[in-house]
């Protein structure tokens, strides 16, 4: 049995089910992220374990307990809310020792408390501000200090950096992902950023419509995505698709193992532009991106776009001629229905 | 943008047309320090030694603290009452909502929305059974159930305007339904409280209907004591600004710091 | 009505955990404790008026003879209407009820429009623009009937002599009129402060957008200020008609109705039937009939709050 389980878990709004089946075994001090376009369920599913919504079928096992129908108050998790949620009317300190208040602990083990997590997280010298002298970034953290300082079963974030303006979004990235390896706290973390899931997870949840379409390591995911929508949701600028038909030629490098009406499915890294005439497709510039360390290269080639990536400069303009290499070795091959062929 | 010119007869015509409204109410506050005779000058004397014997003739003749005394009795009472059974009304309907929430809302509001004069025969039939004519009693319970509706509703809205991610954060940081009331909802809800509170403490002061109707000598508040003063013999006009001015000035003082709060409680919302 | 709107979906659902819980009945319990003492105040307040009024208005009840209590059926209500003061009770219960609103919508517009951008002193302004609503109806009456009204020494007769002309008796003379102005001059500044709110809600890059789009002064209020302003017109003219169905006091201190029935209107008729001639019969059908006129107005009312507790 996991640290963690959920089993069979759904949801459902009068006739709509927002979440469907899930099972899910996490174990302790993972670091599960959750992550899928609006409207997927991620946030449904985490206030479901958070016990601010009801689990309407399935269970949900917590270190060994059936916590299904407990209350929030007594489930020993921990959630630092997209919007923060601090106590407007308290300060720092109080916003920070409430829930320890609540359990009786003793007024020194609180301070003592308080002012560990505060170290950790730079509140130091604001402990006695209310939020509204806050900047975003530091109710951000008075948020995740309120969290650490109960030392739950289990943290819960959701969407904690949306929030925030891009350079800070960043630097707390870094923050969290530090704090998790000084905490050693099992995680769940929902986002829509898939740069997040990316590099802070152990394990990356990919949901929509409610259900999950696959869980793995985020590279294993980047390598090896189960089908396409989570090939095209994983990784930035999205796998170029071409159906089988566009561009016959591509077909045959996959020797024959692409249905007919399948996809064809190559990320930006493994197209190479190559001069005219040479390469296995001919194509057209479209647009150049020189973001300075990357170069994205979008190309027309008999009726697709296509867009490469490569790390060299380049002084190709729209409208030039160029040759499209793909390599064989980084081709994904999918169904009609987007289920990776399995070979 | 706008030229300067337009910036300066702006502020003209602004101040025109509100020192026009205003007059009367500052005619009347200069009328009560003077004397009577003066009061009745044509044309009127803009200079004067201001004098205070209007406010105690008024209060020899008619005991204006009597009056002040009740109005005040029924206005405080009446609201306090009406807060103790509207705050829970409102917070039930806050963090409990059902289907019918909407409509019970609704419903509430509609009574308020009732001519006075419709109960006026019931009310006063009842009162003189009960004996409670010229009674507190009477204008305290009259007064609590016309104000009930206007007090849920803007305690309903201030009591909403709590955002629901905090009252979670409660529920998670491990707080039952009553410490997450005491610690988090009435500290924030105090504001609401507050201004809700004021309003119908104006709204009872400056209650007229039921005052001249249900009220004579020993339950009479300040509003009936003022319309006492509809033809009396004798020179009488800085007499009457006198006790206008004892009746009207707290209340207009109050009024001007609860502005927000009576769009909000008179327009039922709305407005925003 | 409003029940063809559909509600929300709301942040906290906790009457839903409640269901879930393995919580008692008694959880479910709490809410309608809460509720109870407001809902049972107001239903008592609401329906024990109106079954009062509606049984006194079948039968012949004088408070002179309270021992009397024969049924006549709508005999009350057939001598209500034929009460040759009931016609033109109505007719200026409707003129005081479309002068001022109309006085008070075009004038609230005006002076808010005007206060609304910053200028020189506008706090101050802003605080004399809405004291008059805060004057109690009866000191608010005899400030005009003698302040300002009185043909000798009011204010007003004094500017009339001082342009060489002779002044006017408002309250002999003009009875309905003088009411209408002294309930204008109160809920001019209630109006005027809805609208200033209204106001601060529109948005300035609309405006600005209008004015690059080459749009003048008069035509940015027709196409933008005014619509916006629309809601807010509409329920000041509502929440007005409610309230202003019942104007009394400023009636009863100064005219008292007259001279003759001049300055009636329908709230004070039925006074007069309850408290001045005792005939409870009479003045609980013409309550009724108020009732029934206030009900048309709230119904519109509820409709546009409803949609507005949705946002």
């Amino acid at each position: 049995m996991a640290f963690f389980e959920l089993q069979g878990v759904e949801k459902h709004f009068g006739p709509v089910r927002a979440i469907t089946g899930i099972d899910l075994a996490v174990e302790k001090g993972e670091f599960v992220v959750f992550v899928g376009p609006s409207g997927c369920g991620k946030s449904t599913l985490l206030r479901m374990i958070a016990g601010l919504e009801t689990i309407d079928v399935g269970r949900f096992q917590l270190d060994g307990r059936d916590i299904t129908r407990m209350p929030s108050a007594k489930r020993d998790l921990a959630m630092v809310f997209q919007s923060y949620a601090l106590y407007p009317h308290m300060s720092v300190f109080d916003n920070m020792s409430f829930a320890l208040k609540l359990a009786g602990v003793g007024l020194d083990t609180i301070r003592q408390k308080v002012e560990r997590a505060a170290q950790i997280l730079n509140l130091g010298p604001y402990l006695q501000r209310t939020p509204r002298e806050l900047s975003g970034g530091q109710r951000q953290r008075v948020a995740i200090g309120r969290a650490i300082v109960r030392a739950p079963k289990v943290f819960l974030f959701d969407e904690p950096l949306s929030n925030l303006d891009a350079a800070l979004r960043g630097q707390t990235r870094v923050e969290i992902h530090n704090l998790h390896r000084q905490l050693g706290a099992t995680t769940i973390y929902v986002t829509h950023d898939q740069v997040e899931a990316m590099t802070l997870a152990d394990r990356v949840v990919v949901l929509r419509d409610g259900a999950v379409e696959q869980v793995g390591a985020p590279l294993a995911l980047y390598d090896q995505p189960a089908n396409q929508f989570v090939a095209q949701f994983i990784g930035q600028p999205s796998m170029n698709i071409l159906p089988a038909g566009a561009l016959p030629v591509l077909s045959a490098l996959c020797g024959g193992r692409l249905p007919r009406d399948g996809a064809l499915g190559v990320r930006p890294e493994g197209v190479r532009i190559v001069p005219a005439g040479l390469g296995q497709v001919q194509a057209t510039v479209s647009l150049v991106e020189a973001l300075g360390a990357d170069t994205l290269i979008y190309v027309d080639a008999a009726g697709t776009s296509l867009v490469a990536r490569q790390s060299e400069r380049t002084t190709l303009r729209r409208g030039d001629a160029v040759g499209i290499e793909l390599n064989p070795a980084v081709l994904h091959l999918f169904n009609h229905d987007g289920r990776v062929v399995t070979a | 943008m706008h030229p300067r010119w337009m910036l300066a007869l702006r502020t003209v015509a602004a101040w025109f047309f509100t020192l026009l409204l205003f007059f009367p109410l500052g005619w009347l506050a200069l009328t009560a320090f003077k004397t009577e005779l003066q009061a009745i000058e044509v044309p009127p004397h803009w200079l004067f030694t201001p004098t205070l014997e209007n406010f105690v003739e008024v209060q020899r003749r008619s005991d204006v603290l009597l009056f002040a005394q009740n109005s005040l009795i029924t206005s405080v009472v009446s609201t306090v009452l009406g807060l103790m059974i509207a705050a829970p009304a409102a917070y039930s309907m806050a963090f409990f909502r059902t289907r019918h929430t909407r409509d019970l809302l609704m419903w509430m509001l509609s009574t308020k929305m009732m001519p006075a004069v419709g109960a006026l025969v019931p009310v006063y039939v009842l009162a003189q059974t009960a004996g409670l004519l010229d009674s507190l009693t009477a204008l305290i319970i009259v007064f609590t159930l016309s104000n009930l509706p206007i007090m849920v509703w803007m305690l309903y809205s201030s009591l909403r305007d709590i955002p629901g991610e905090i009252l979670e954060a409660a529920r998670m940081d491990g707080a039952t339904l009553w410490t997450e009331c005491r610690h988090v909802v009435m500290p924030l809800a105090l504001g609401g409280l507050a201004s809700t509170g004021l309003l119908c403490l104006v709204l009872s002061w400056n209650e007229a209907f039921w005052s001249l109707n249900l009220s004579s000598a020993r339950s009479g508040t300040l509003a009936t004591m003022i319309a006492s003063y509809s033809s009396p013999e004798g020179l009488f006009w800085a007499k009457l600004s006198a006790a206008s001015l004892v009746a009207i000035a707290p209340i207009v003082a109050f009024g001007w710091f609860s502005q927000k709060q009576l769009v909000q409680g008179l327009t039922f919302g709305a407005v925003k | 009505m409003h029940k063809t709107l559909t509600p929300t979906p709301l942040p906290l659902m906790r009457e839903k955990e409640q269901a879930a819980d393995a919580g008692p009945r008694s959880v479910r319990l709490l809410p309608r404790i809460l509720l109870a003492p407001a809902v049972l105040s107001l239903l008592v307040w609401m329906l024990v008026p109106l079954v009062m009024t509606i049984y006194f208005s079948l039968v012949r009840y004088n408070l002179m003879q309270p021992g009397e209590r024969e049924f006549i059926g709508l005999d009350n209500i057939a001598y209500f209407v034929s009460d040759p003061d009931f016609g033109p009770a109505v007719a200026h219960t409707l003129q005081l009820l479309c002068a001022v609103i109309a006085i008070t919508v075009v004038g609230g517009v005006a002076l808010a429009l005007l206060v609304n951008d910053p200028f020189p002193g506008r706090g101050i302004v802003r605080v004399l623009l809405i004291s008059p609503f805060f004057v109690m109806p009866t000191a608010n009456a005899l400030l005009w009937k003698h302040m300002m009204m009185n043909p000798i020494y009011g204010v007003l007769a004094q500017v009339w002599q001082w342009f060489g002309a002779t002044p006017v008796d408002w309250l002999t003379d003009h009875p309905l009129f003088s009411v209408i102005v002294m309930v204008s001059w109160q809920w001019l500044p209630f109006a005027c402060l809805i609208f200033i709110t209204s106001l601060q809600s529109l948005d300035r890059e609309q405006l600005e957008a209008a004015r690059m789009d080459g749009a003048n002064a008069l035509q940015r209020f027709r196409y933008l200020t005014l619509p916006h302003l629309g809601r807010s017109i509409a329920v000041v003219v509502m929440i007005e008609m409610i309230f202003l169905l019942s104007v009394f006091a400023e009636i009863f201190t100064t005219t008292g109705g007259g001279p003759g029935n001049e300055s009636t209107n329908v709230a004070f008729l039925i006074f007069k039937q309850a408290l001045m001639n005792f005939d409870v019969g009479v003045a609980s059908a013409g309550a009724l009939f108020a009732v029934v006129l206030a009900n048309i107005a709230a119904a519109f009312l509820i409709r546009l709050i409803g949609k507005n507790l949705d946002k």
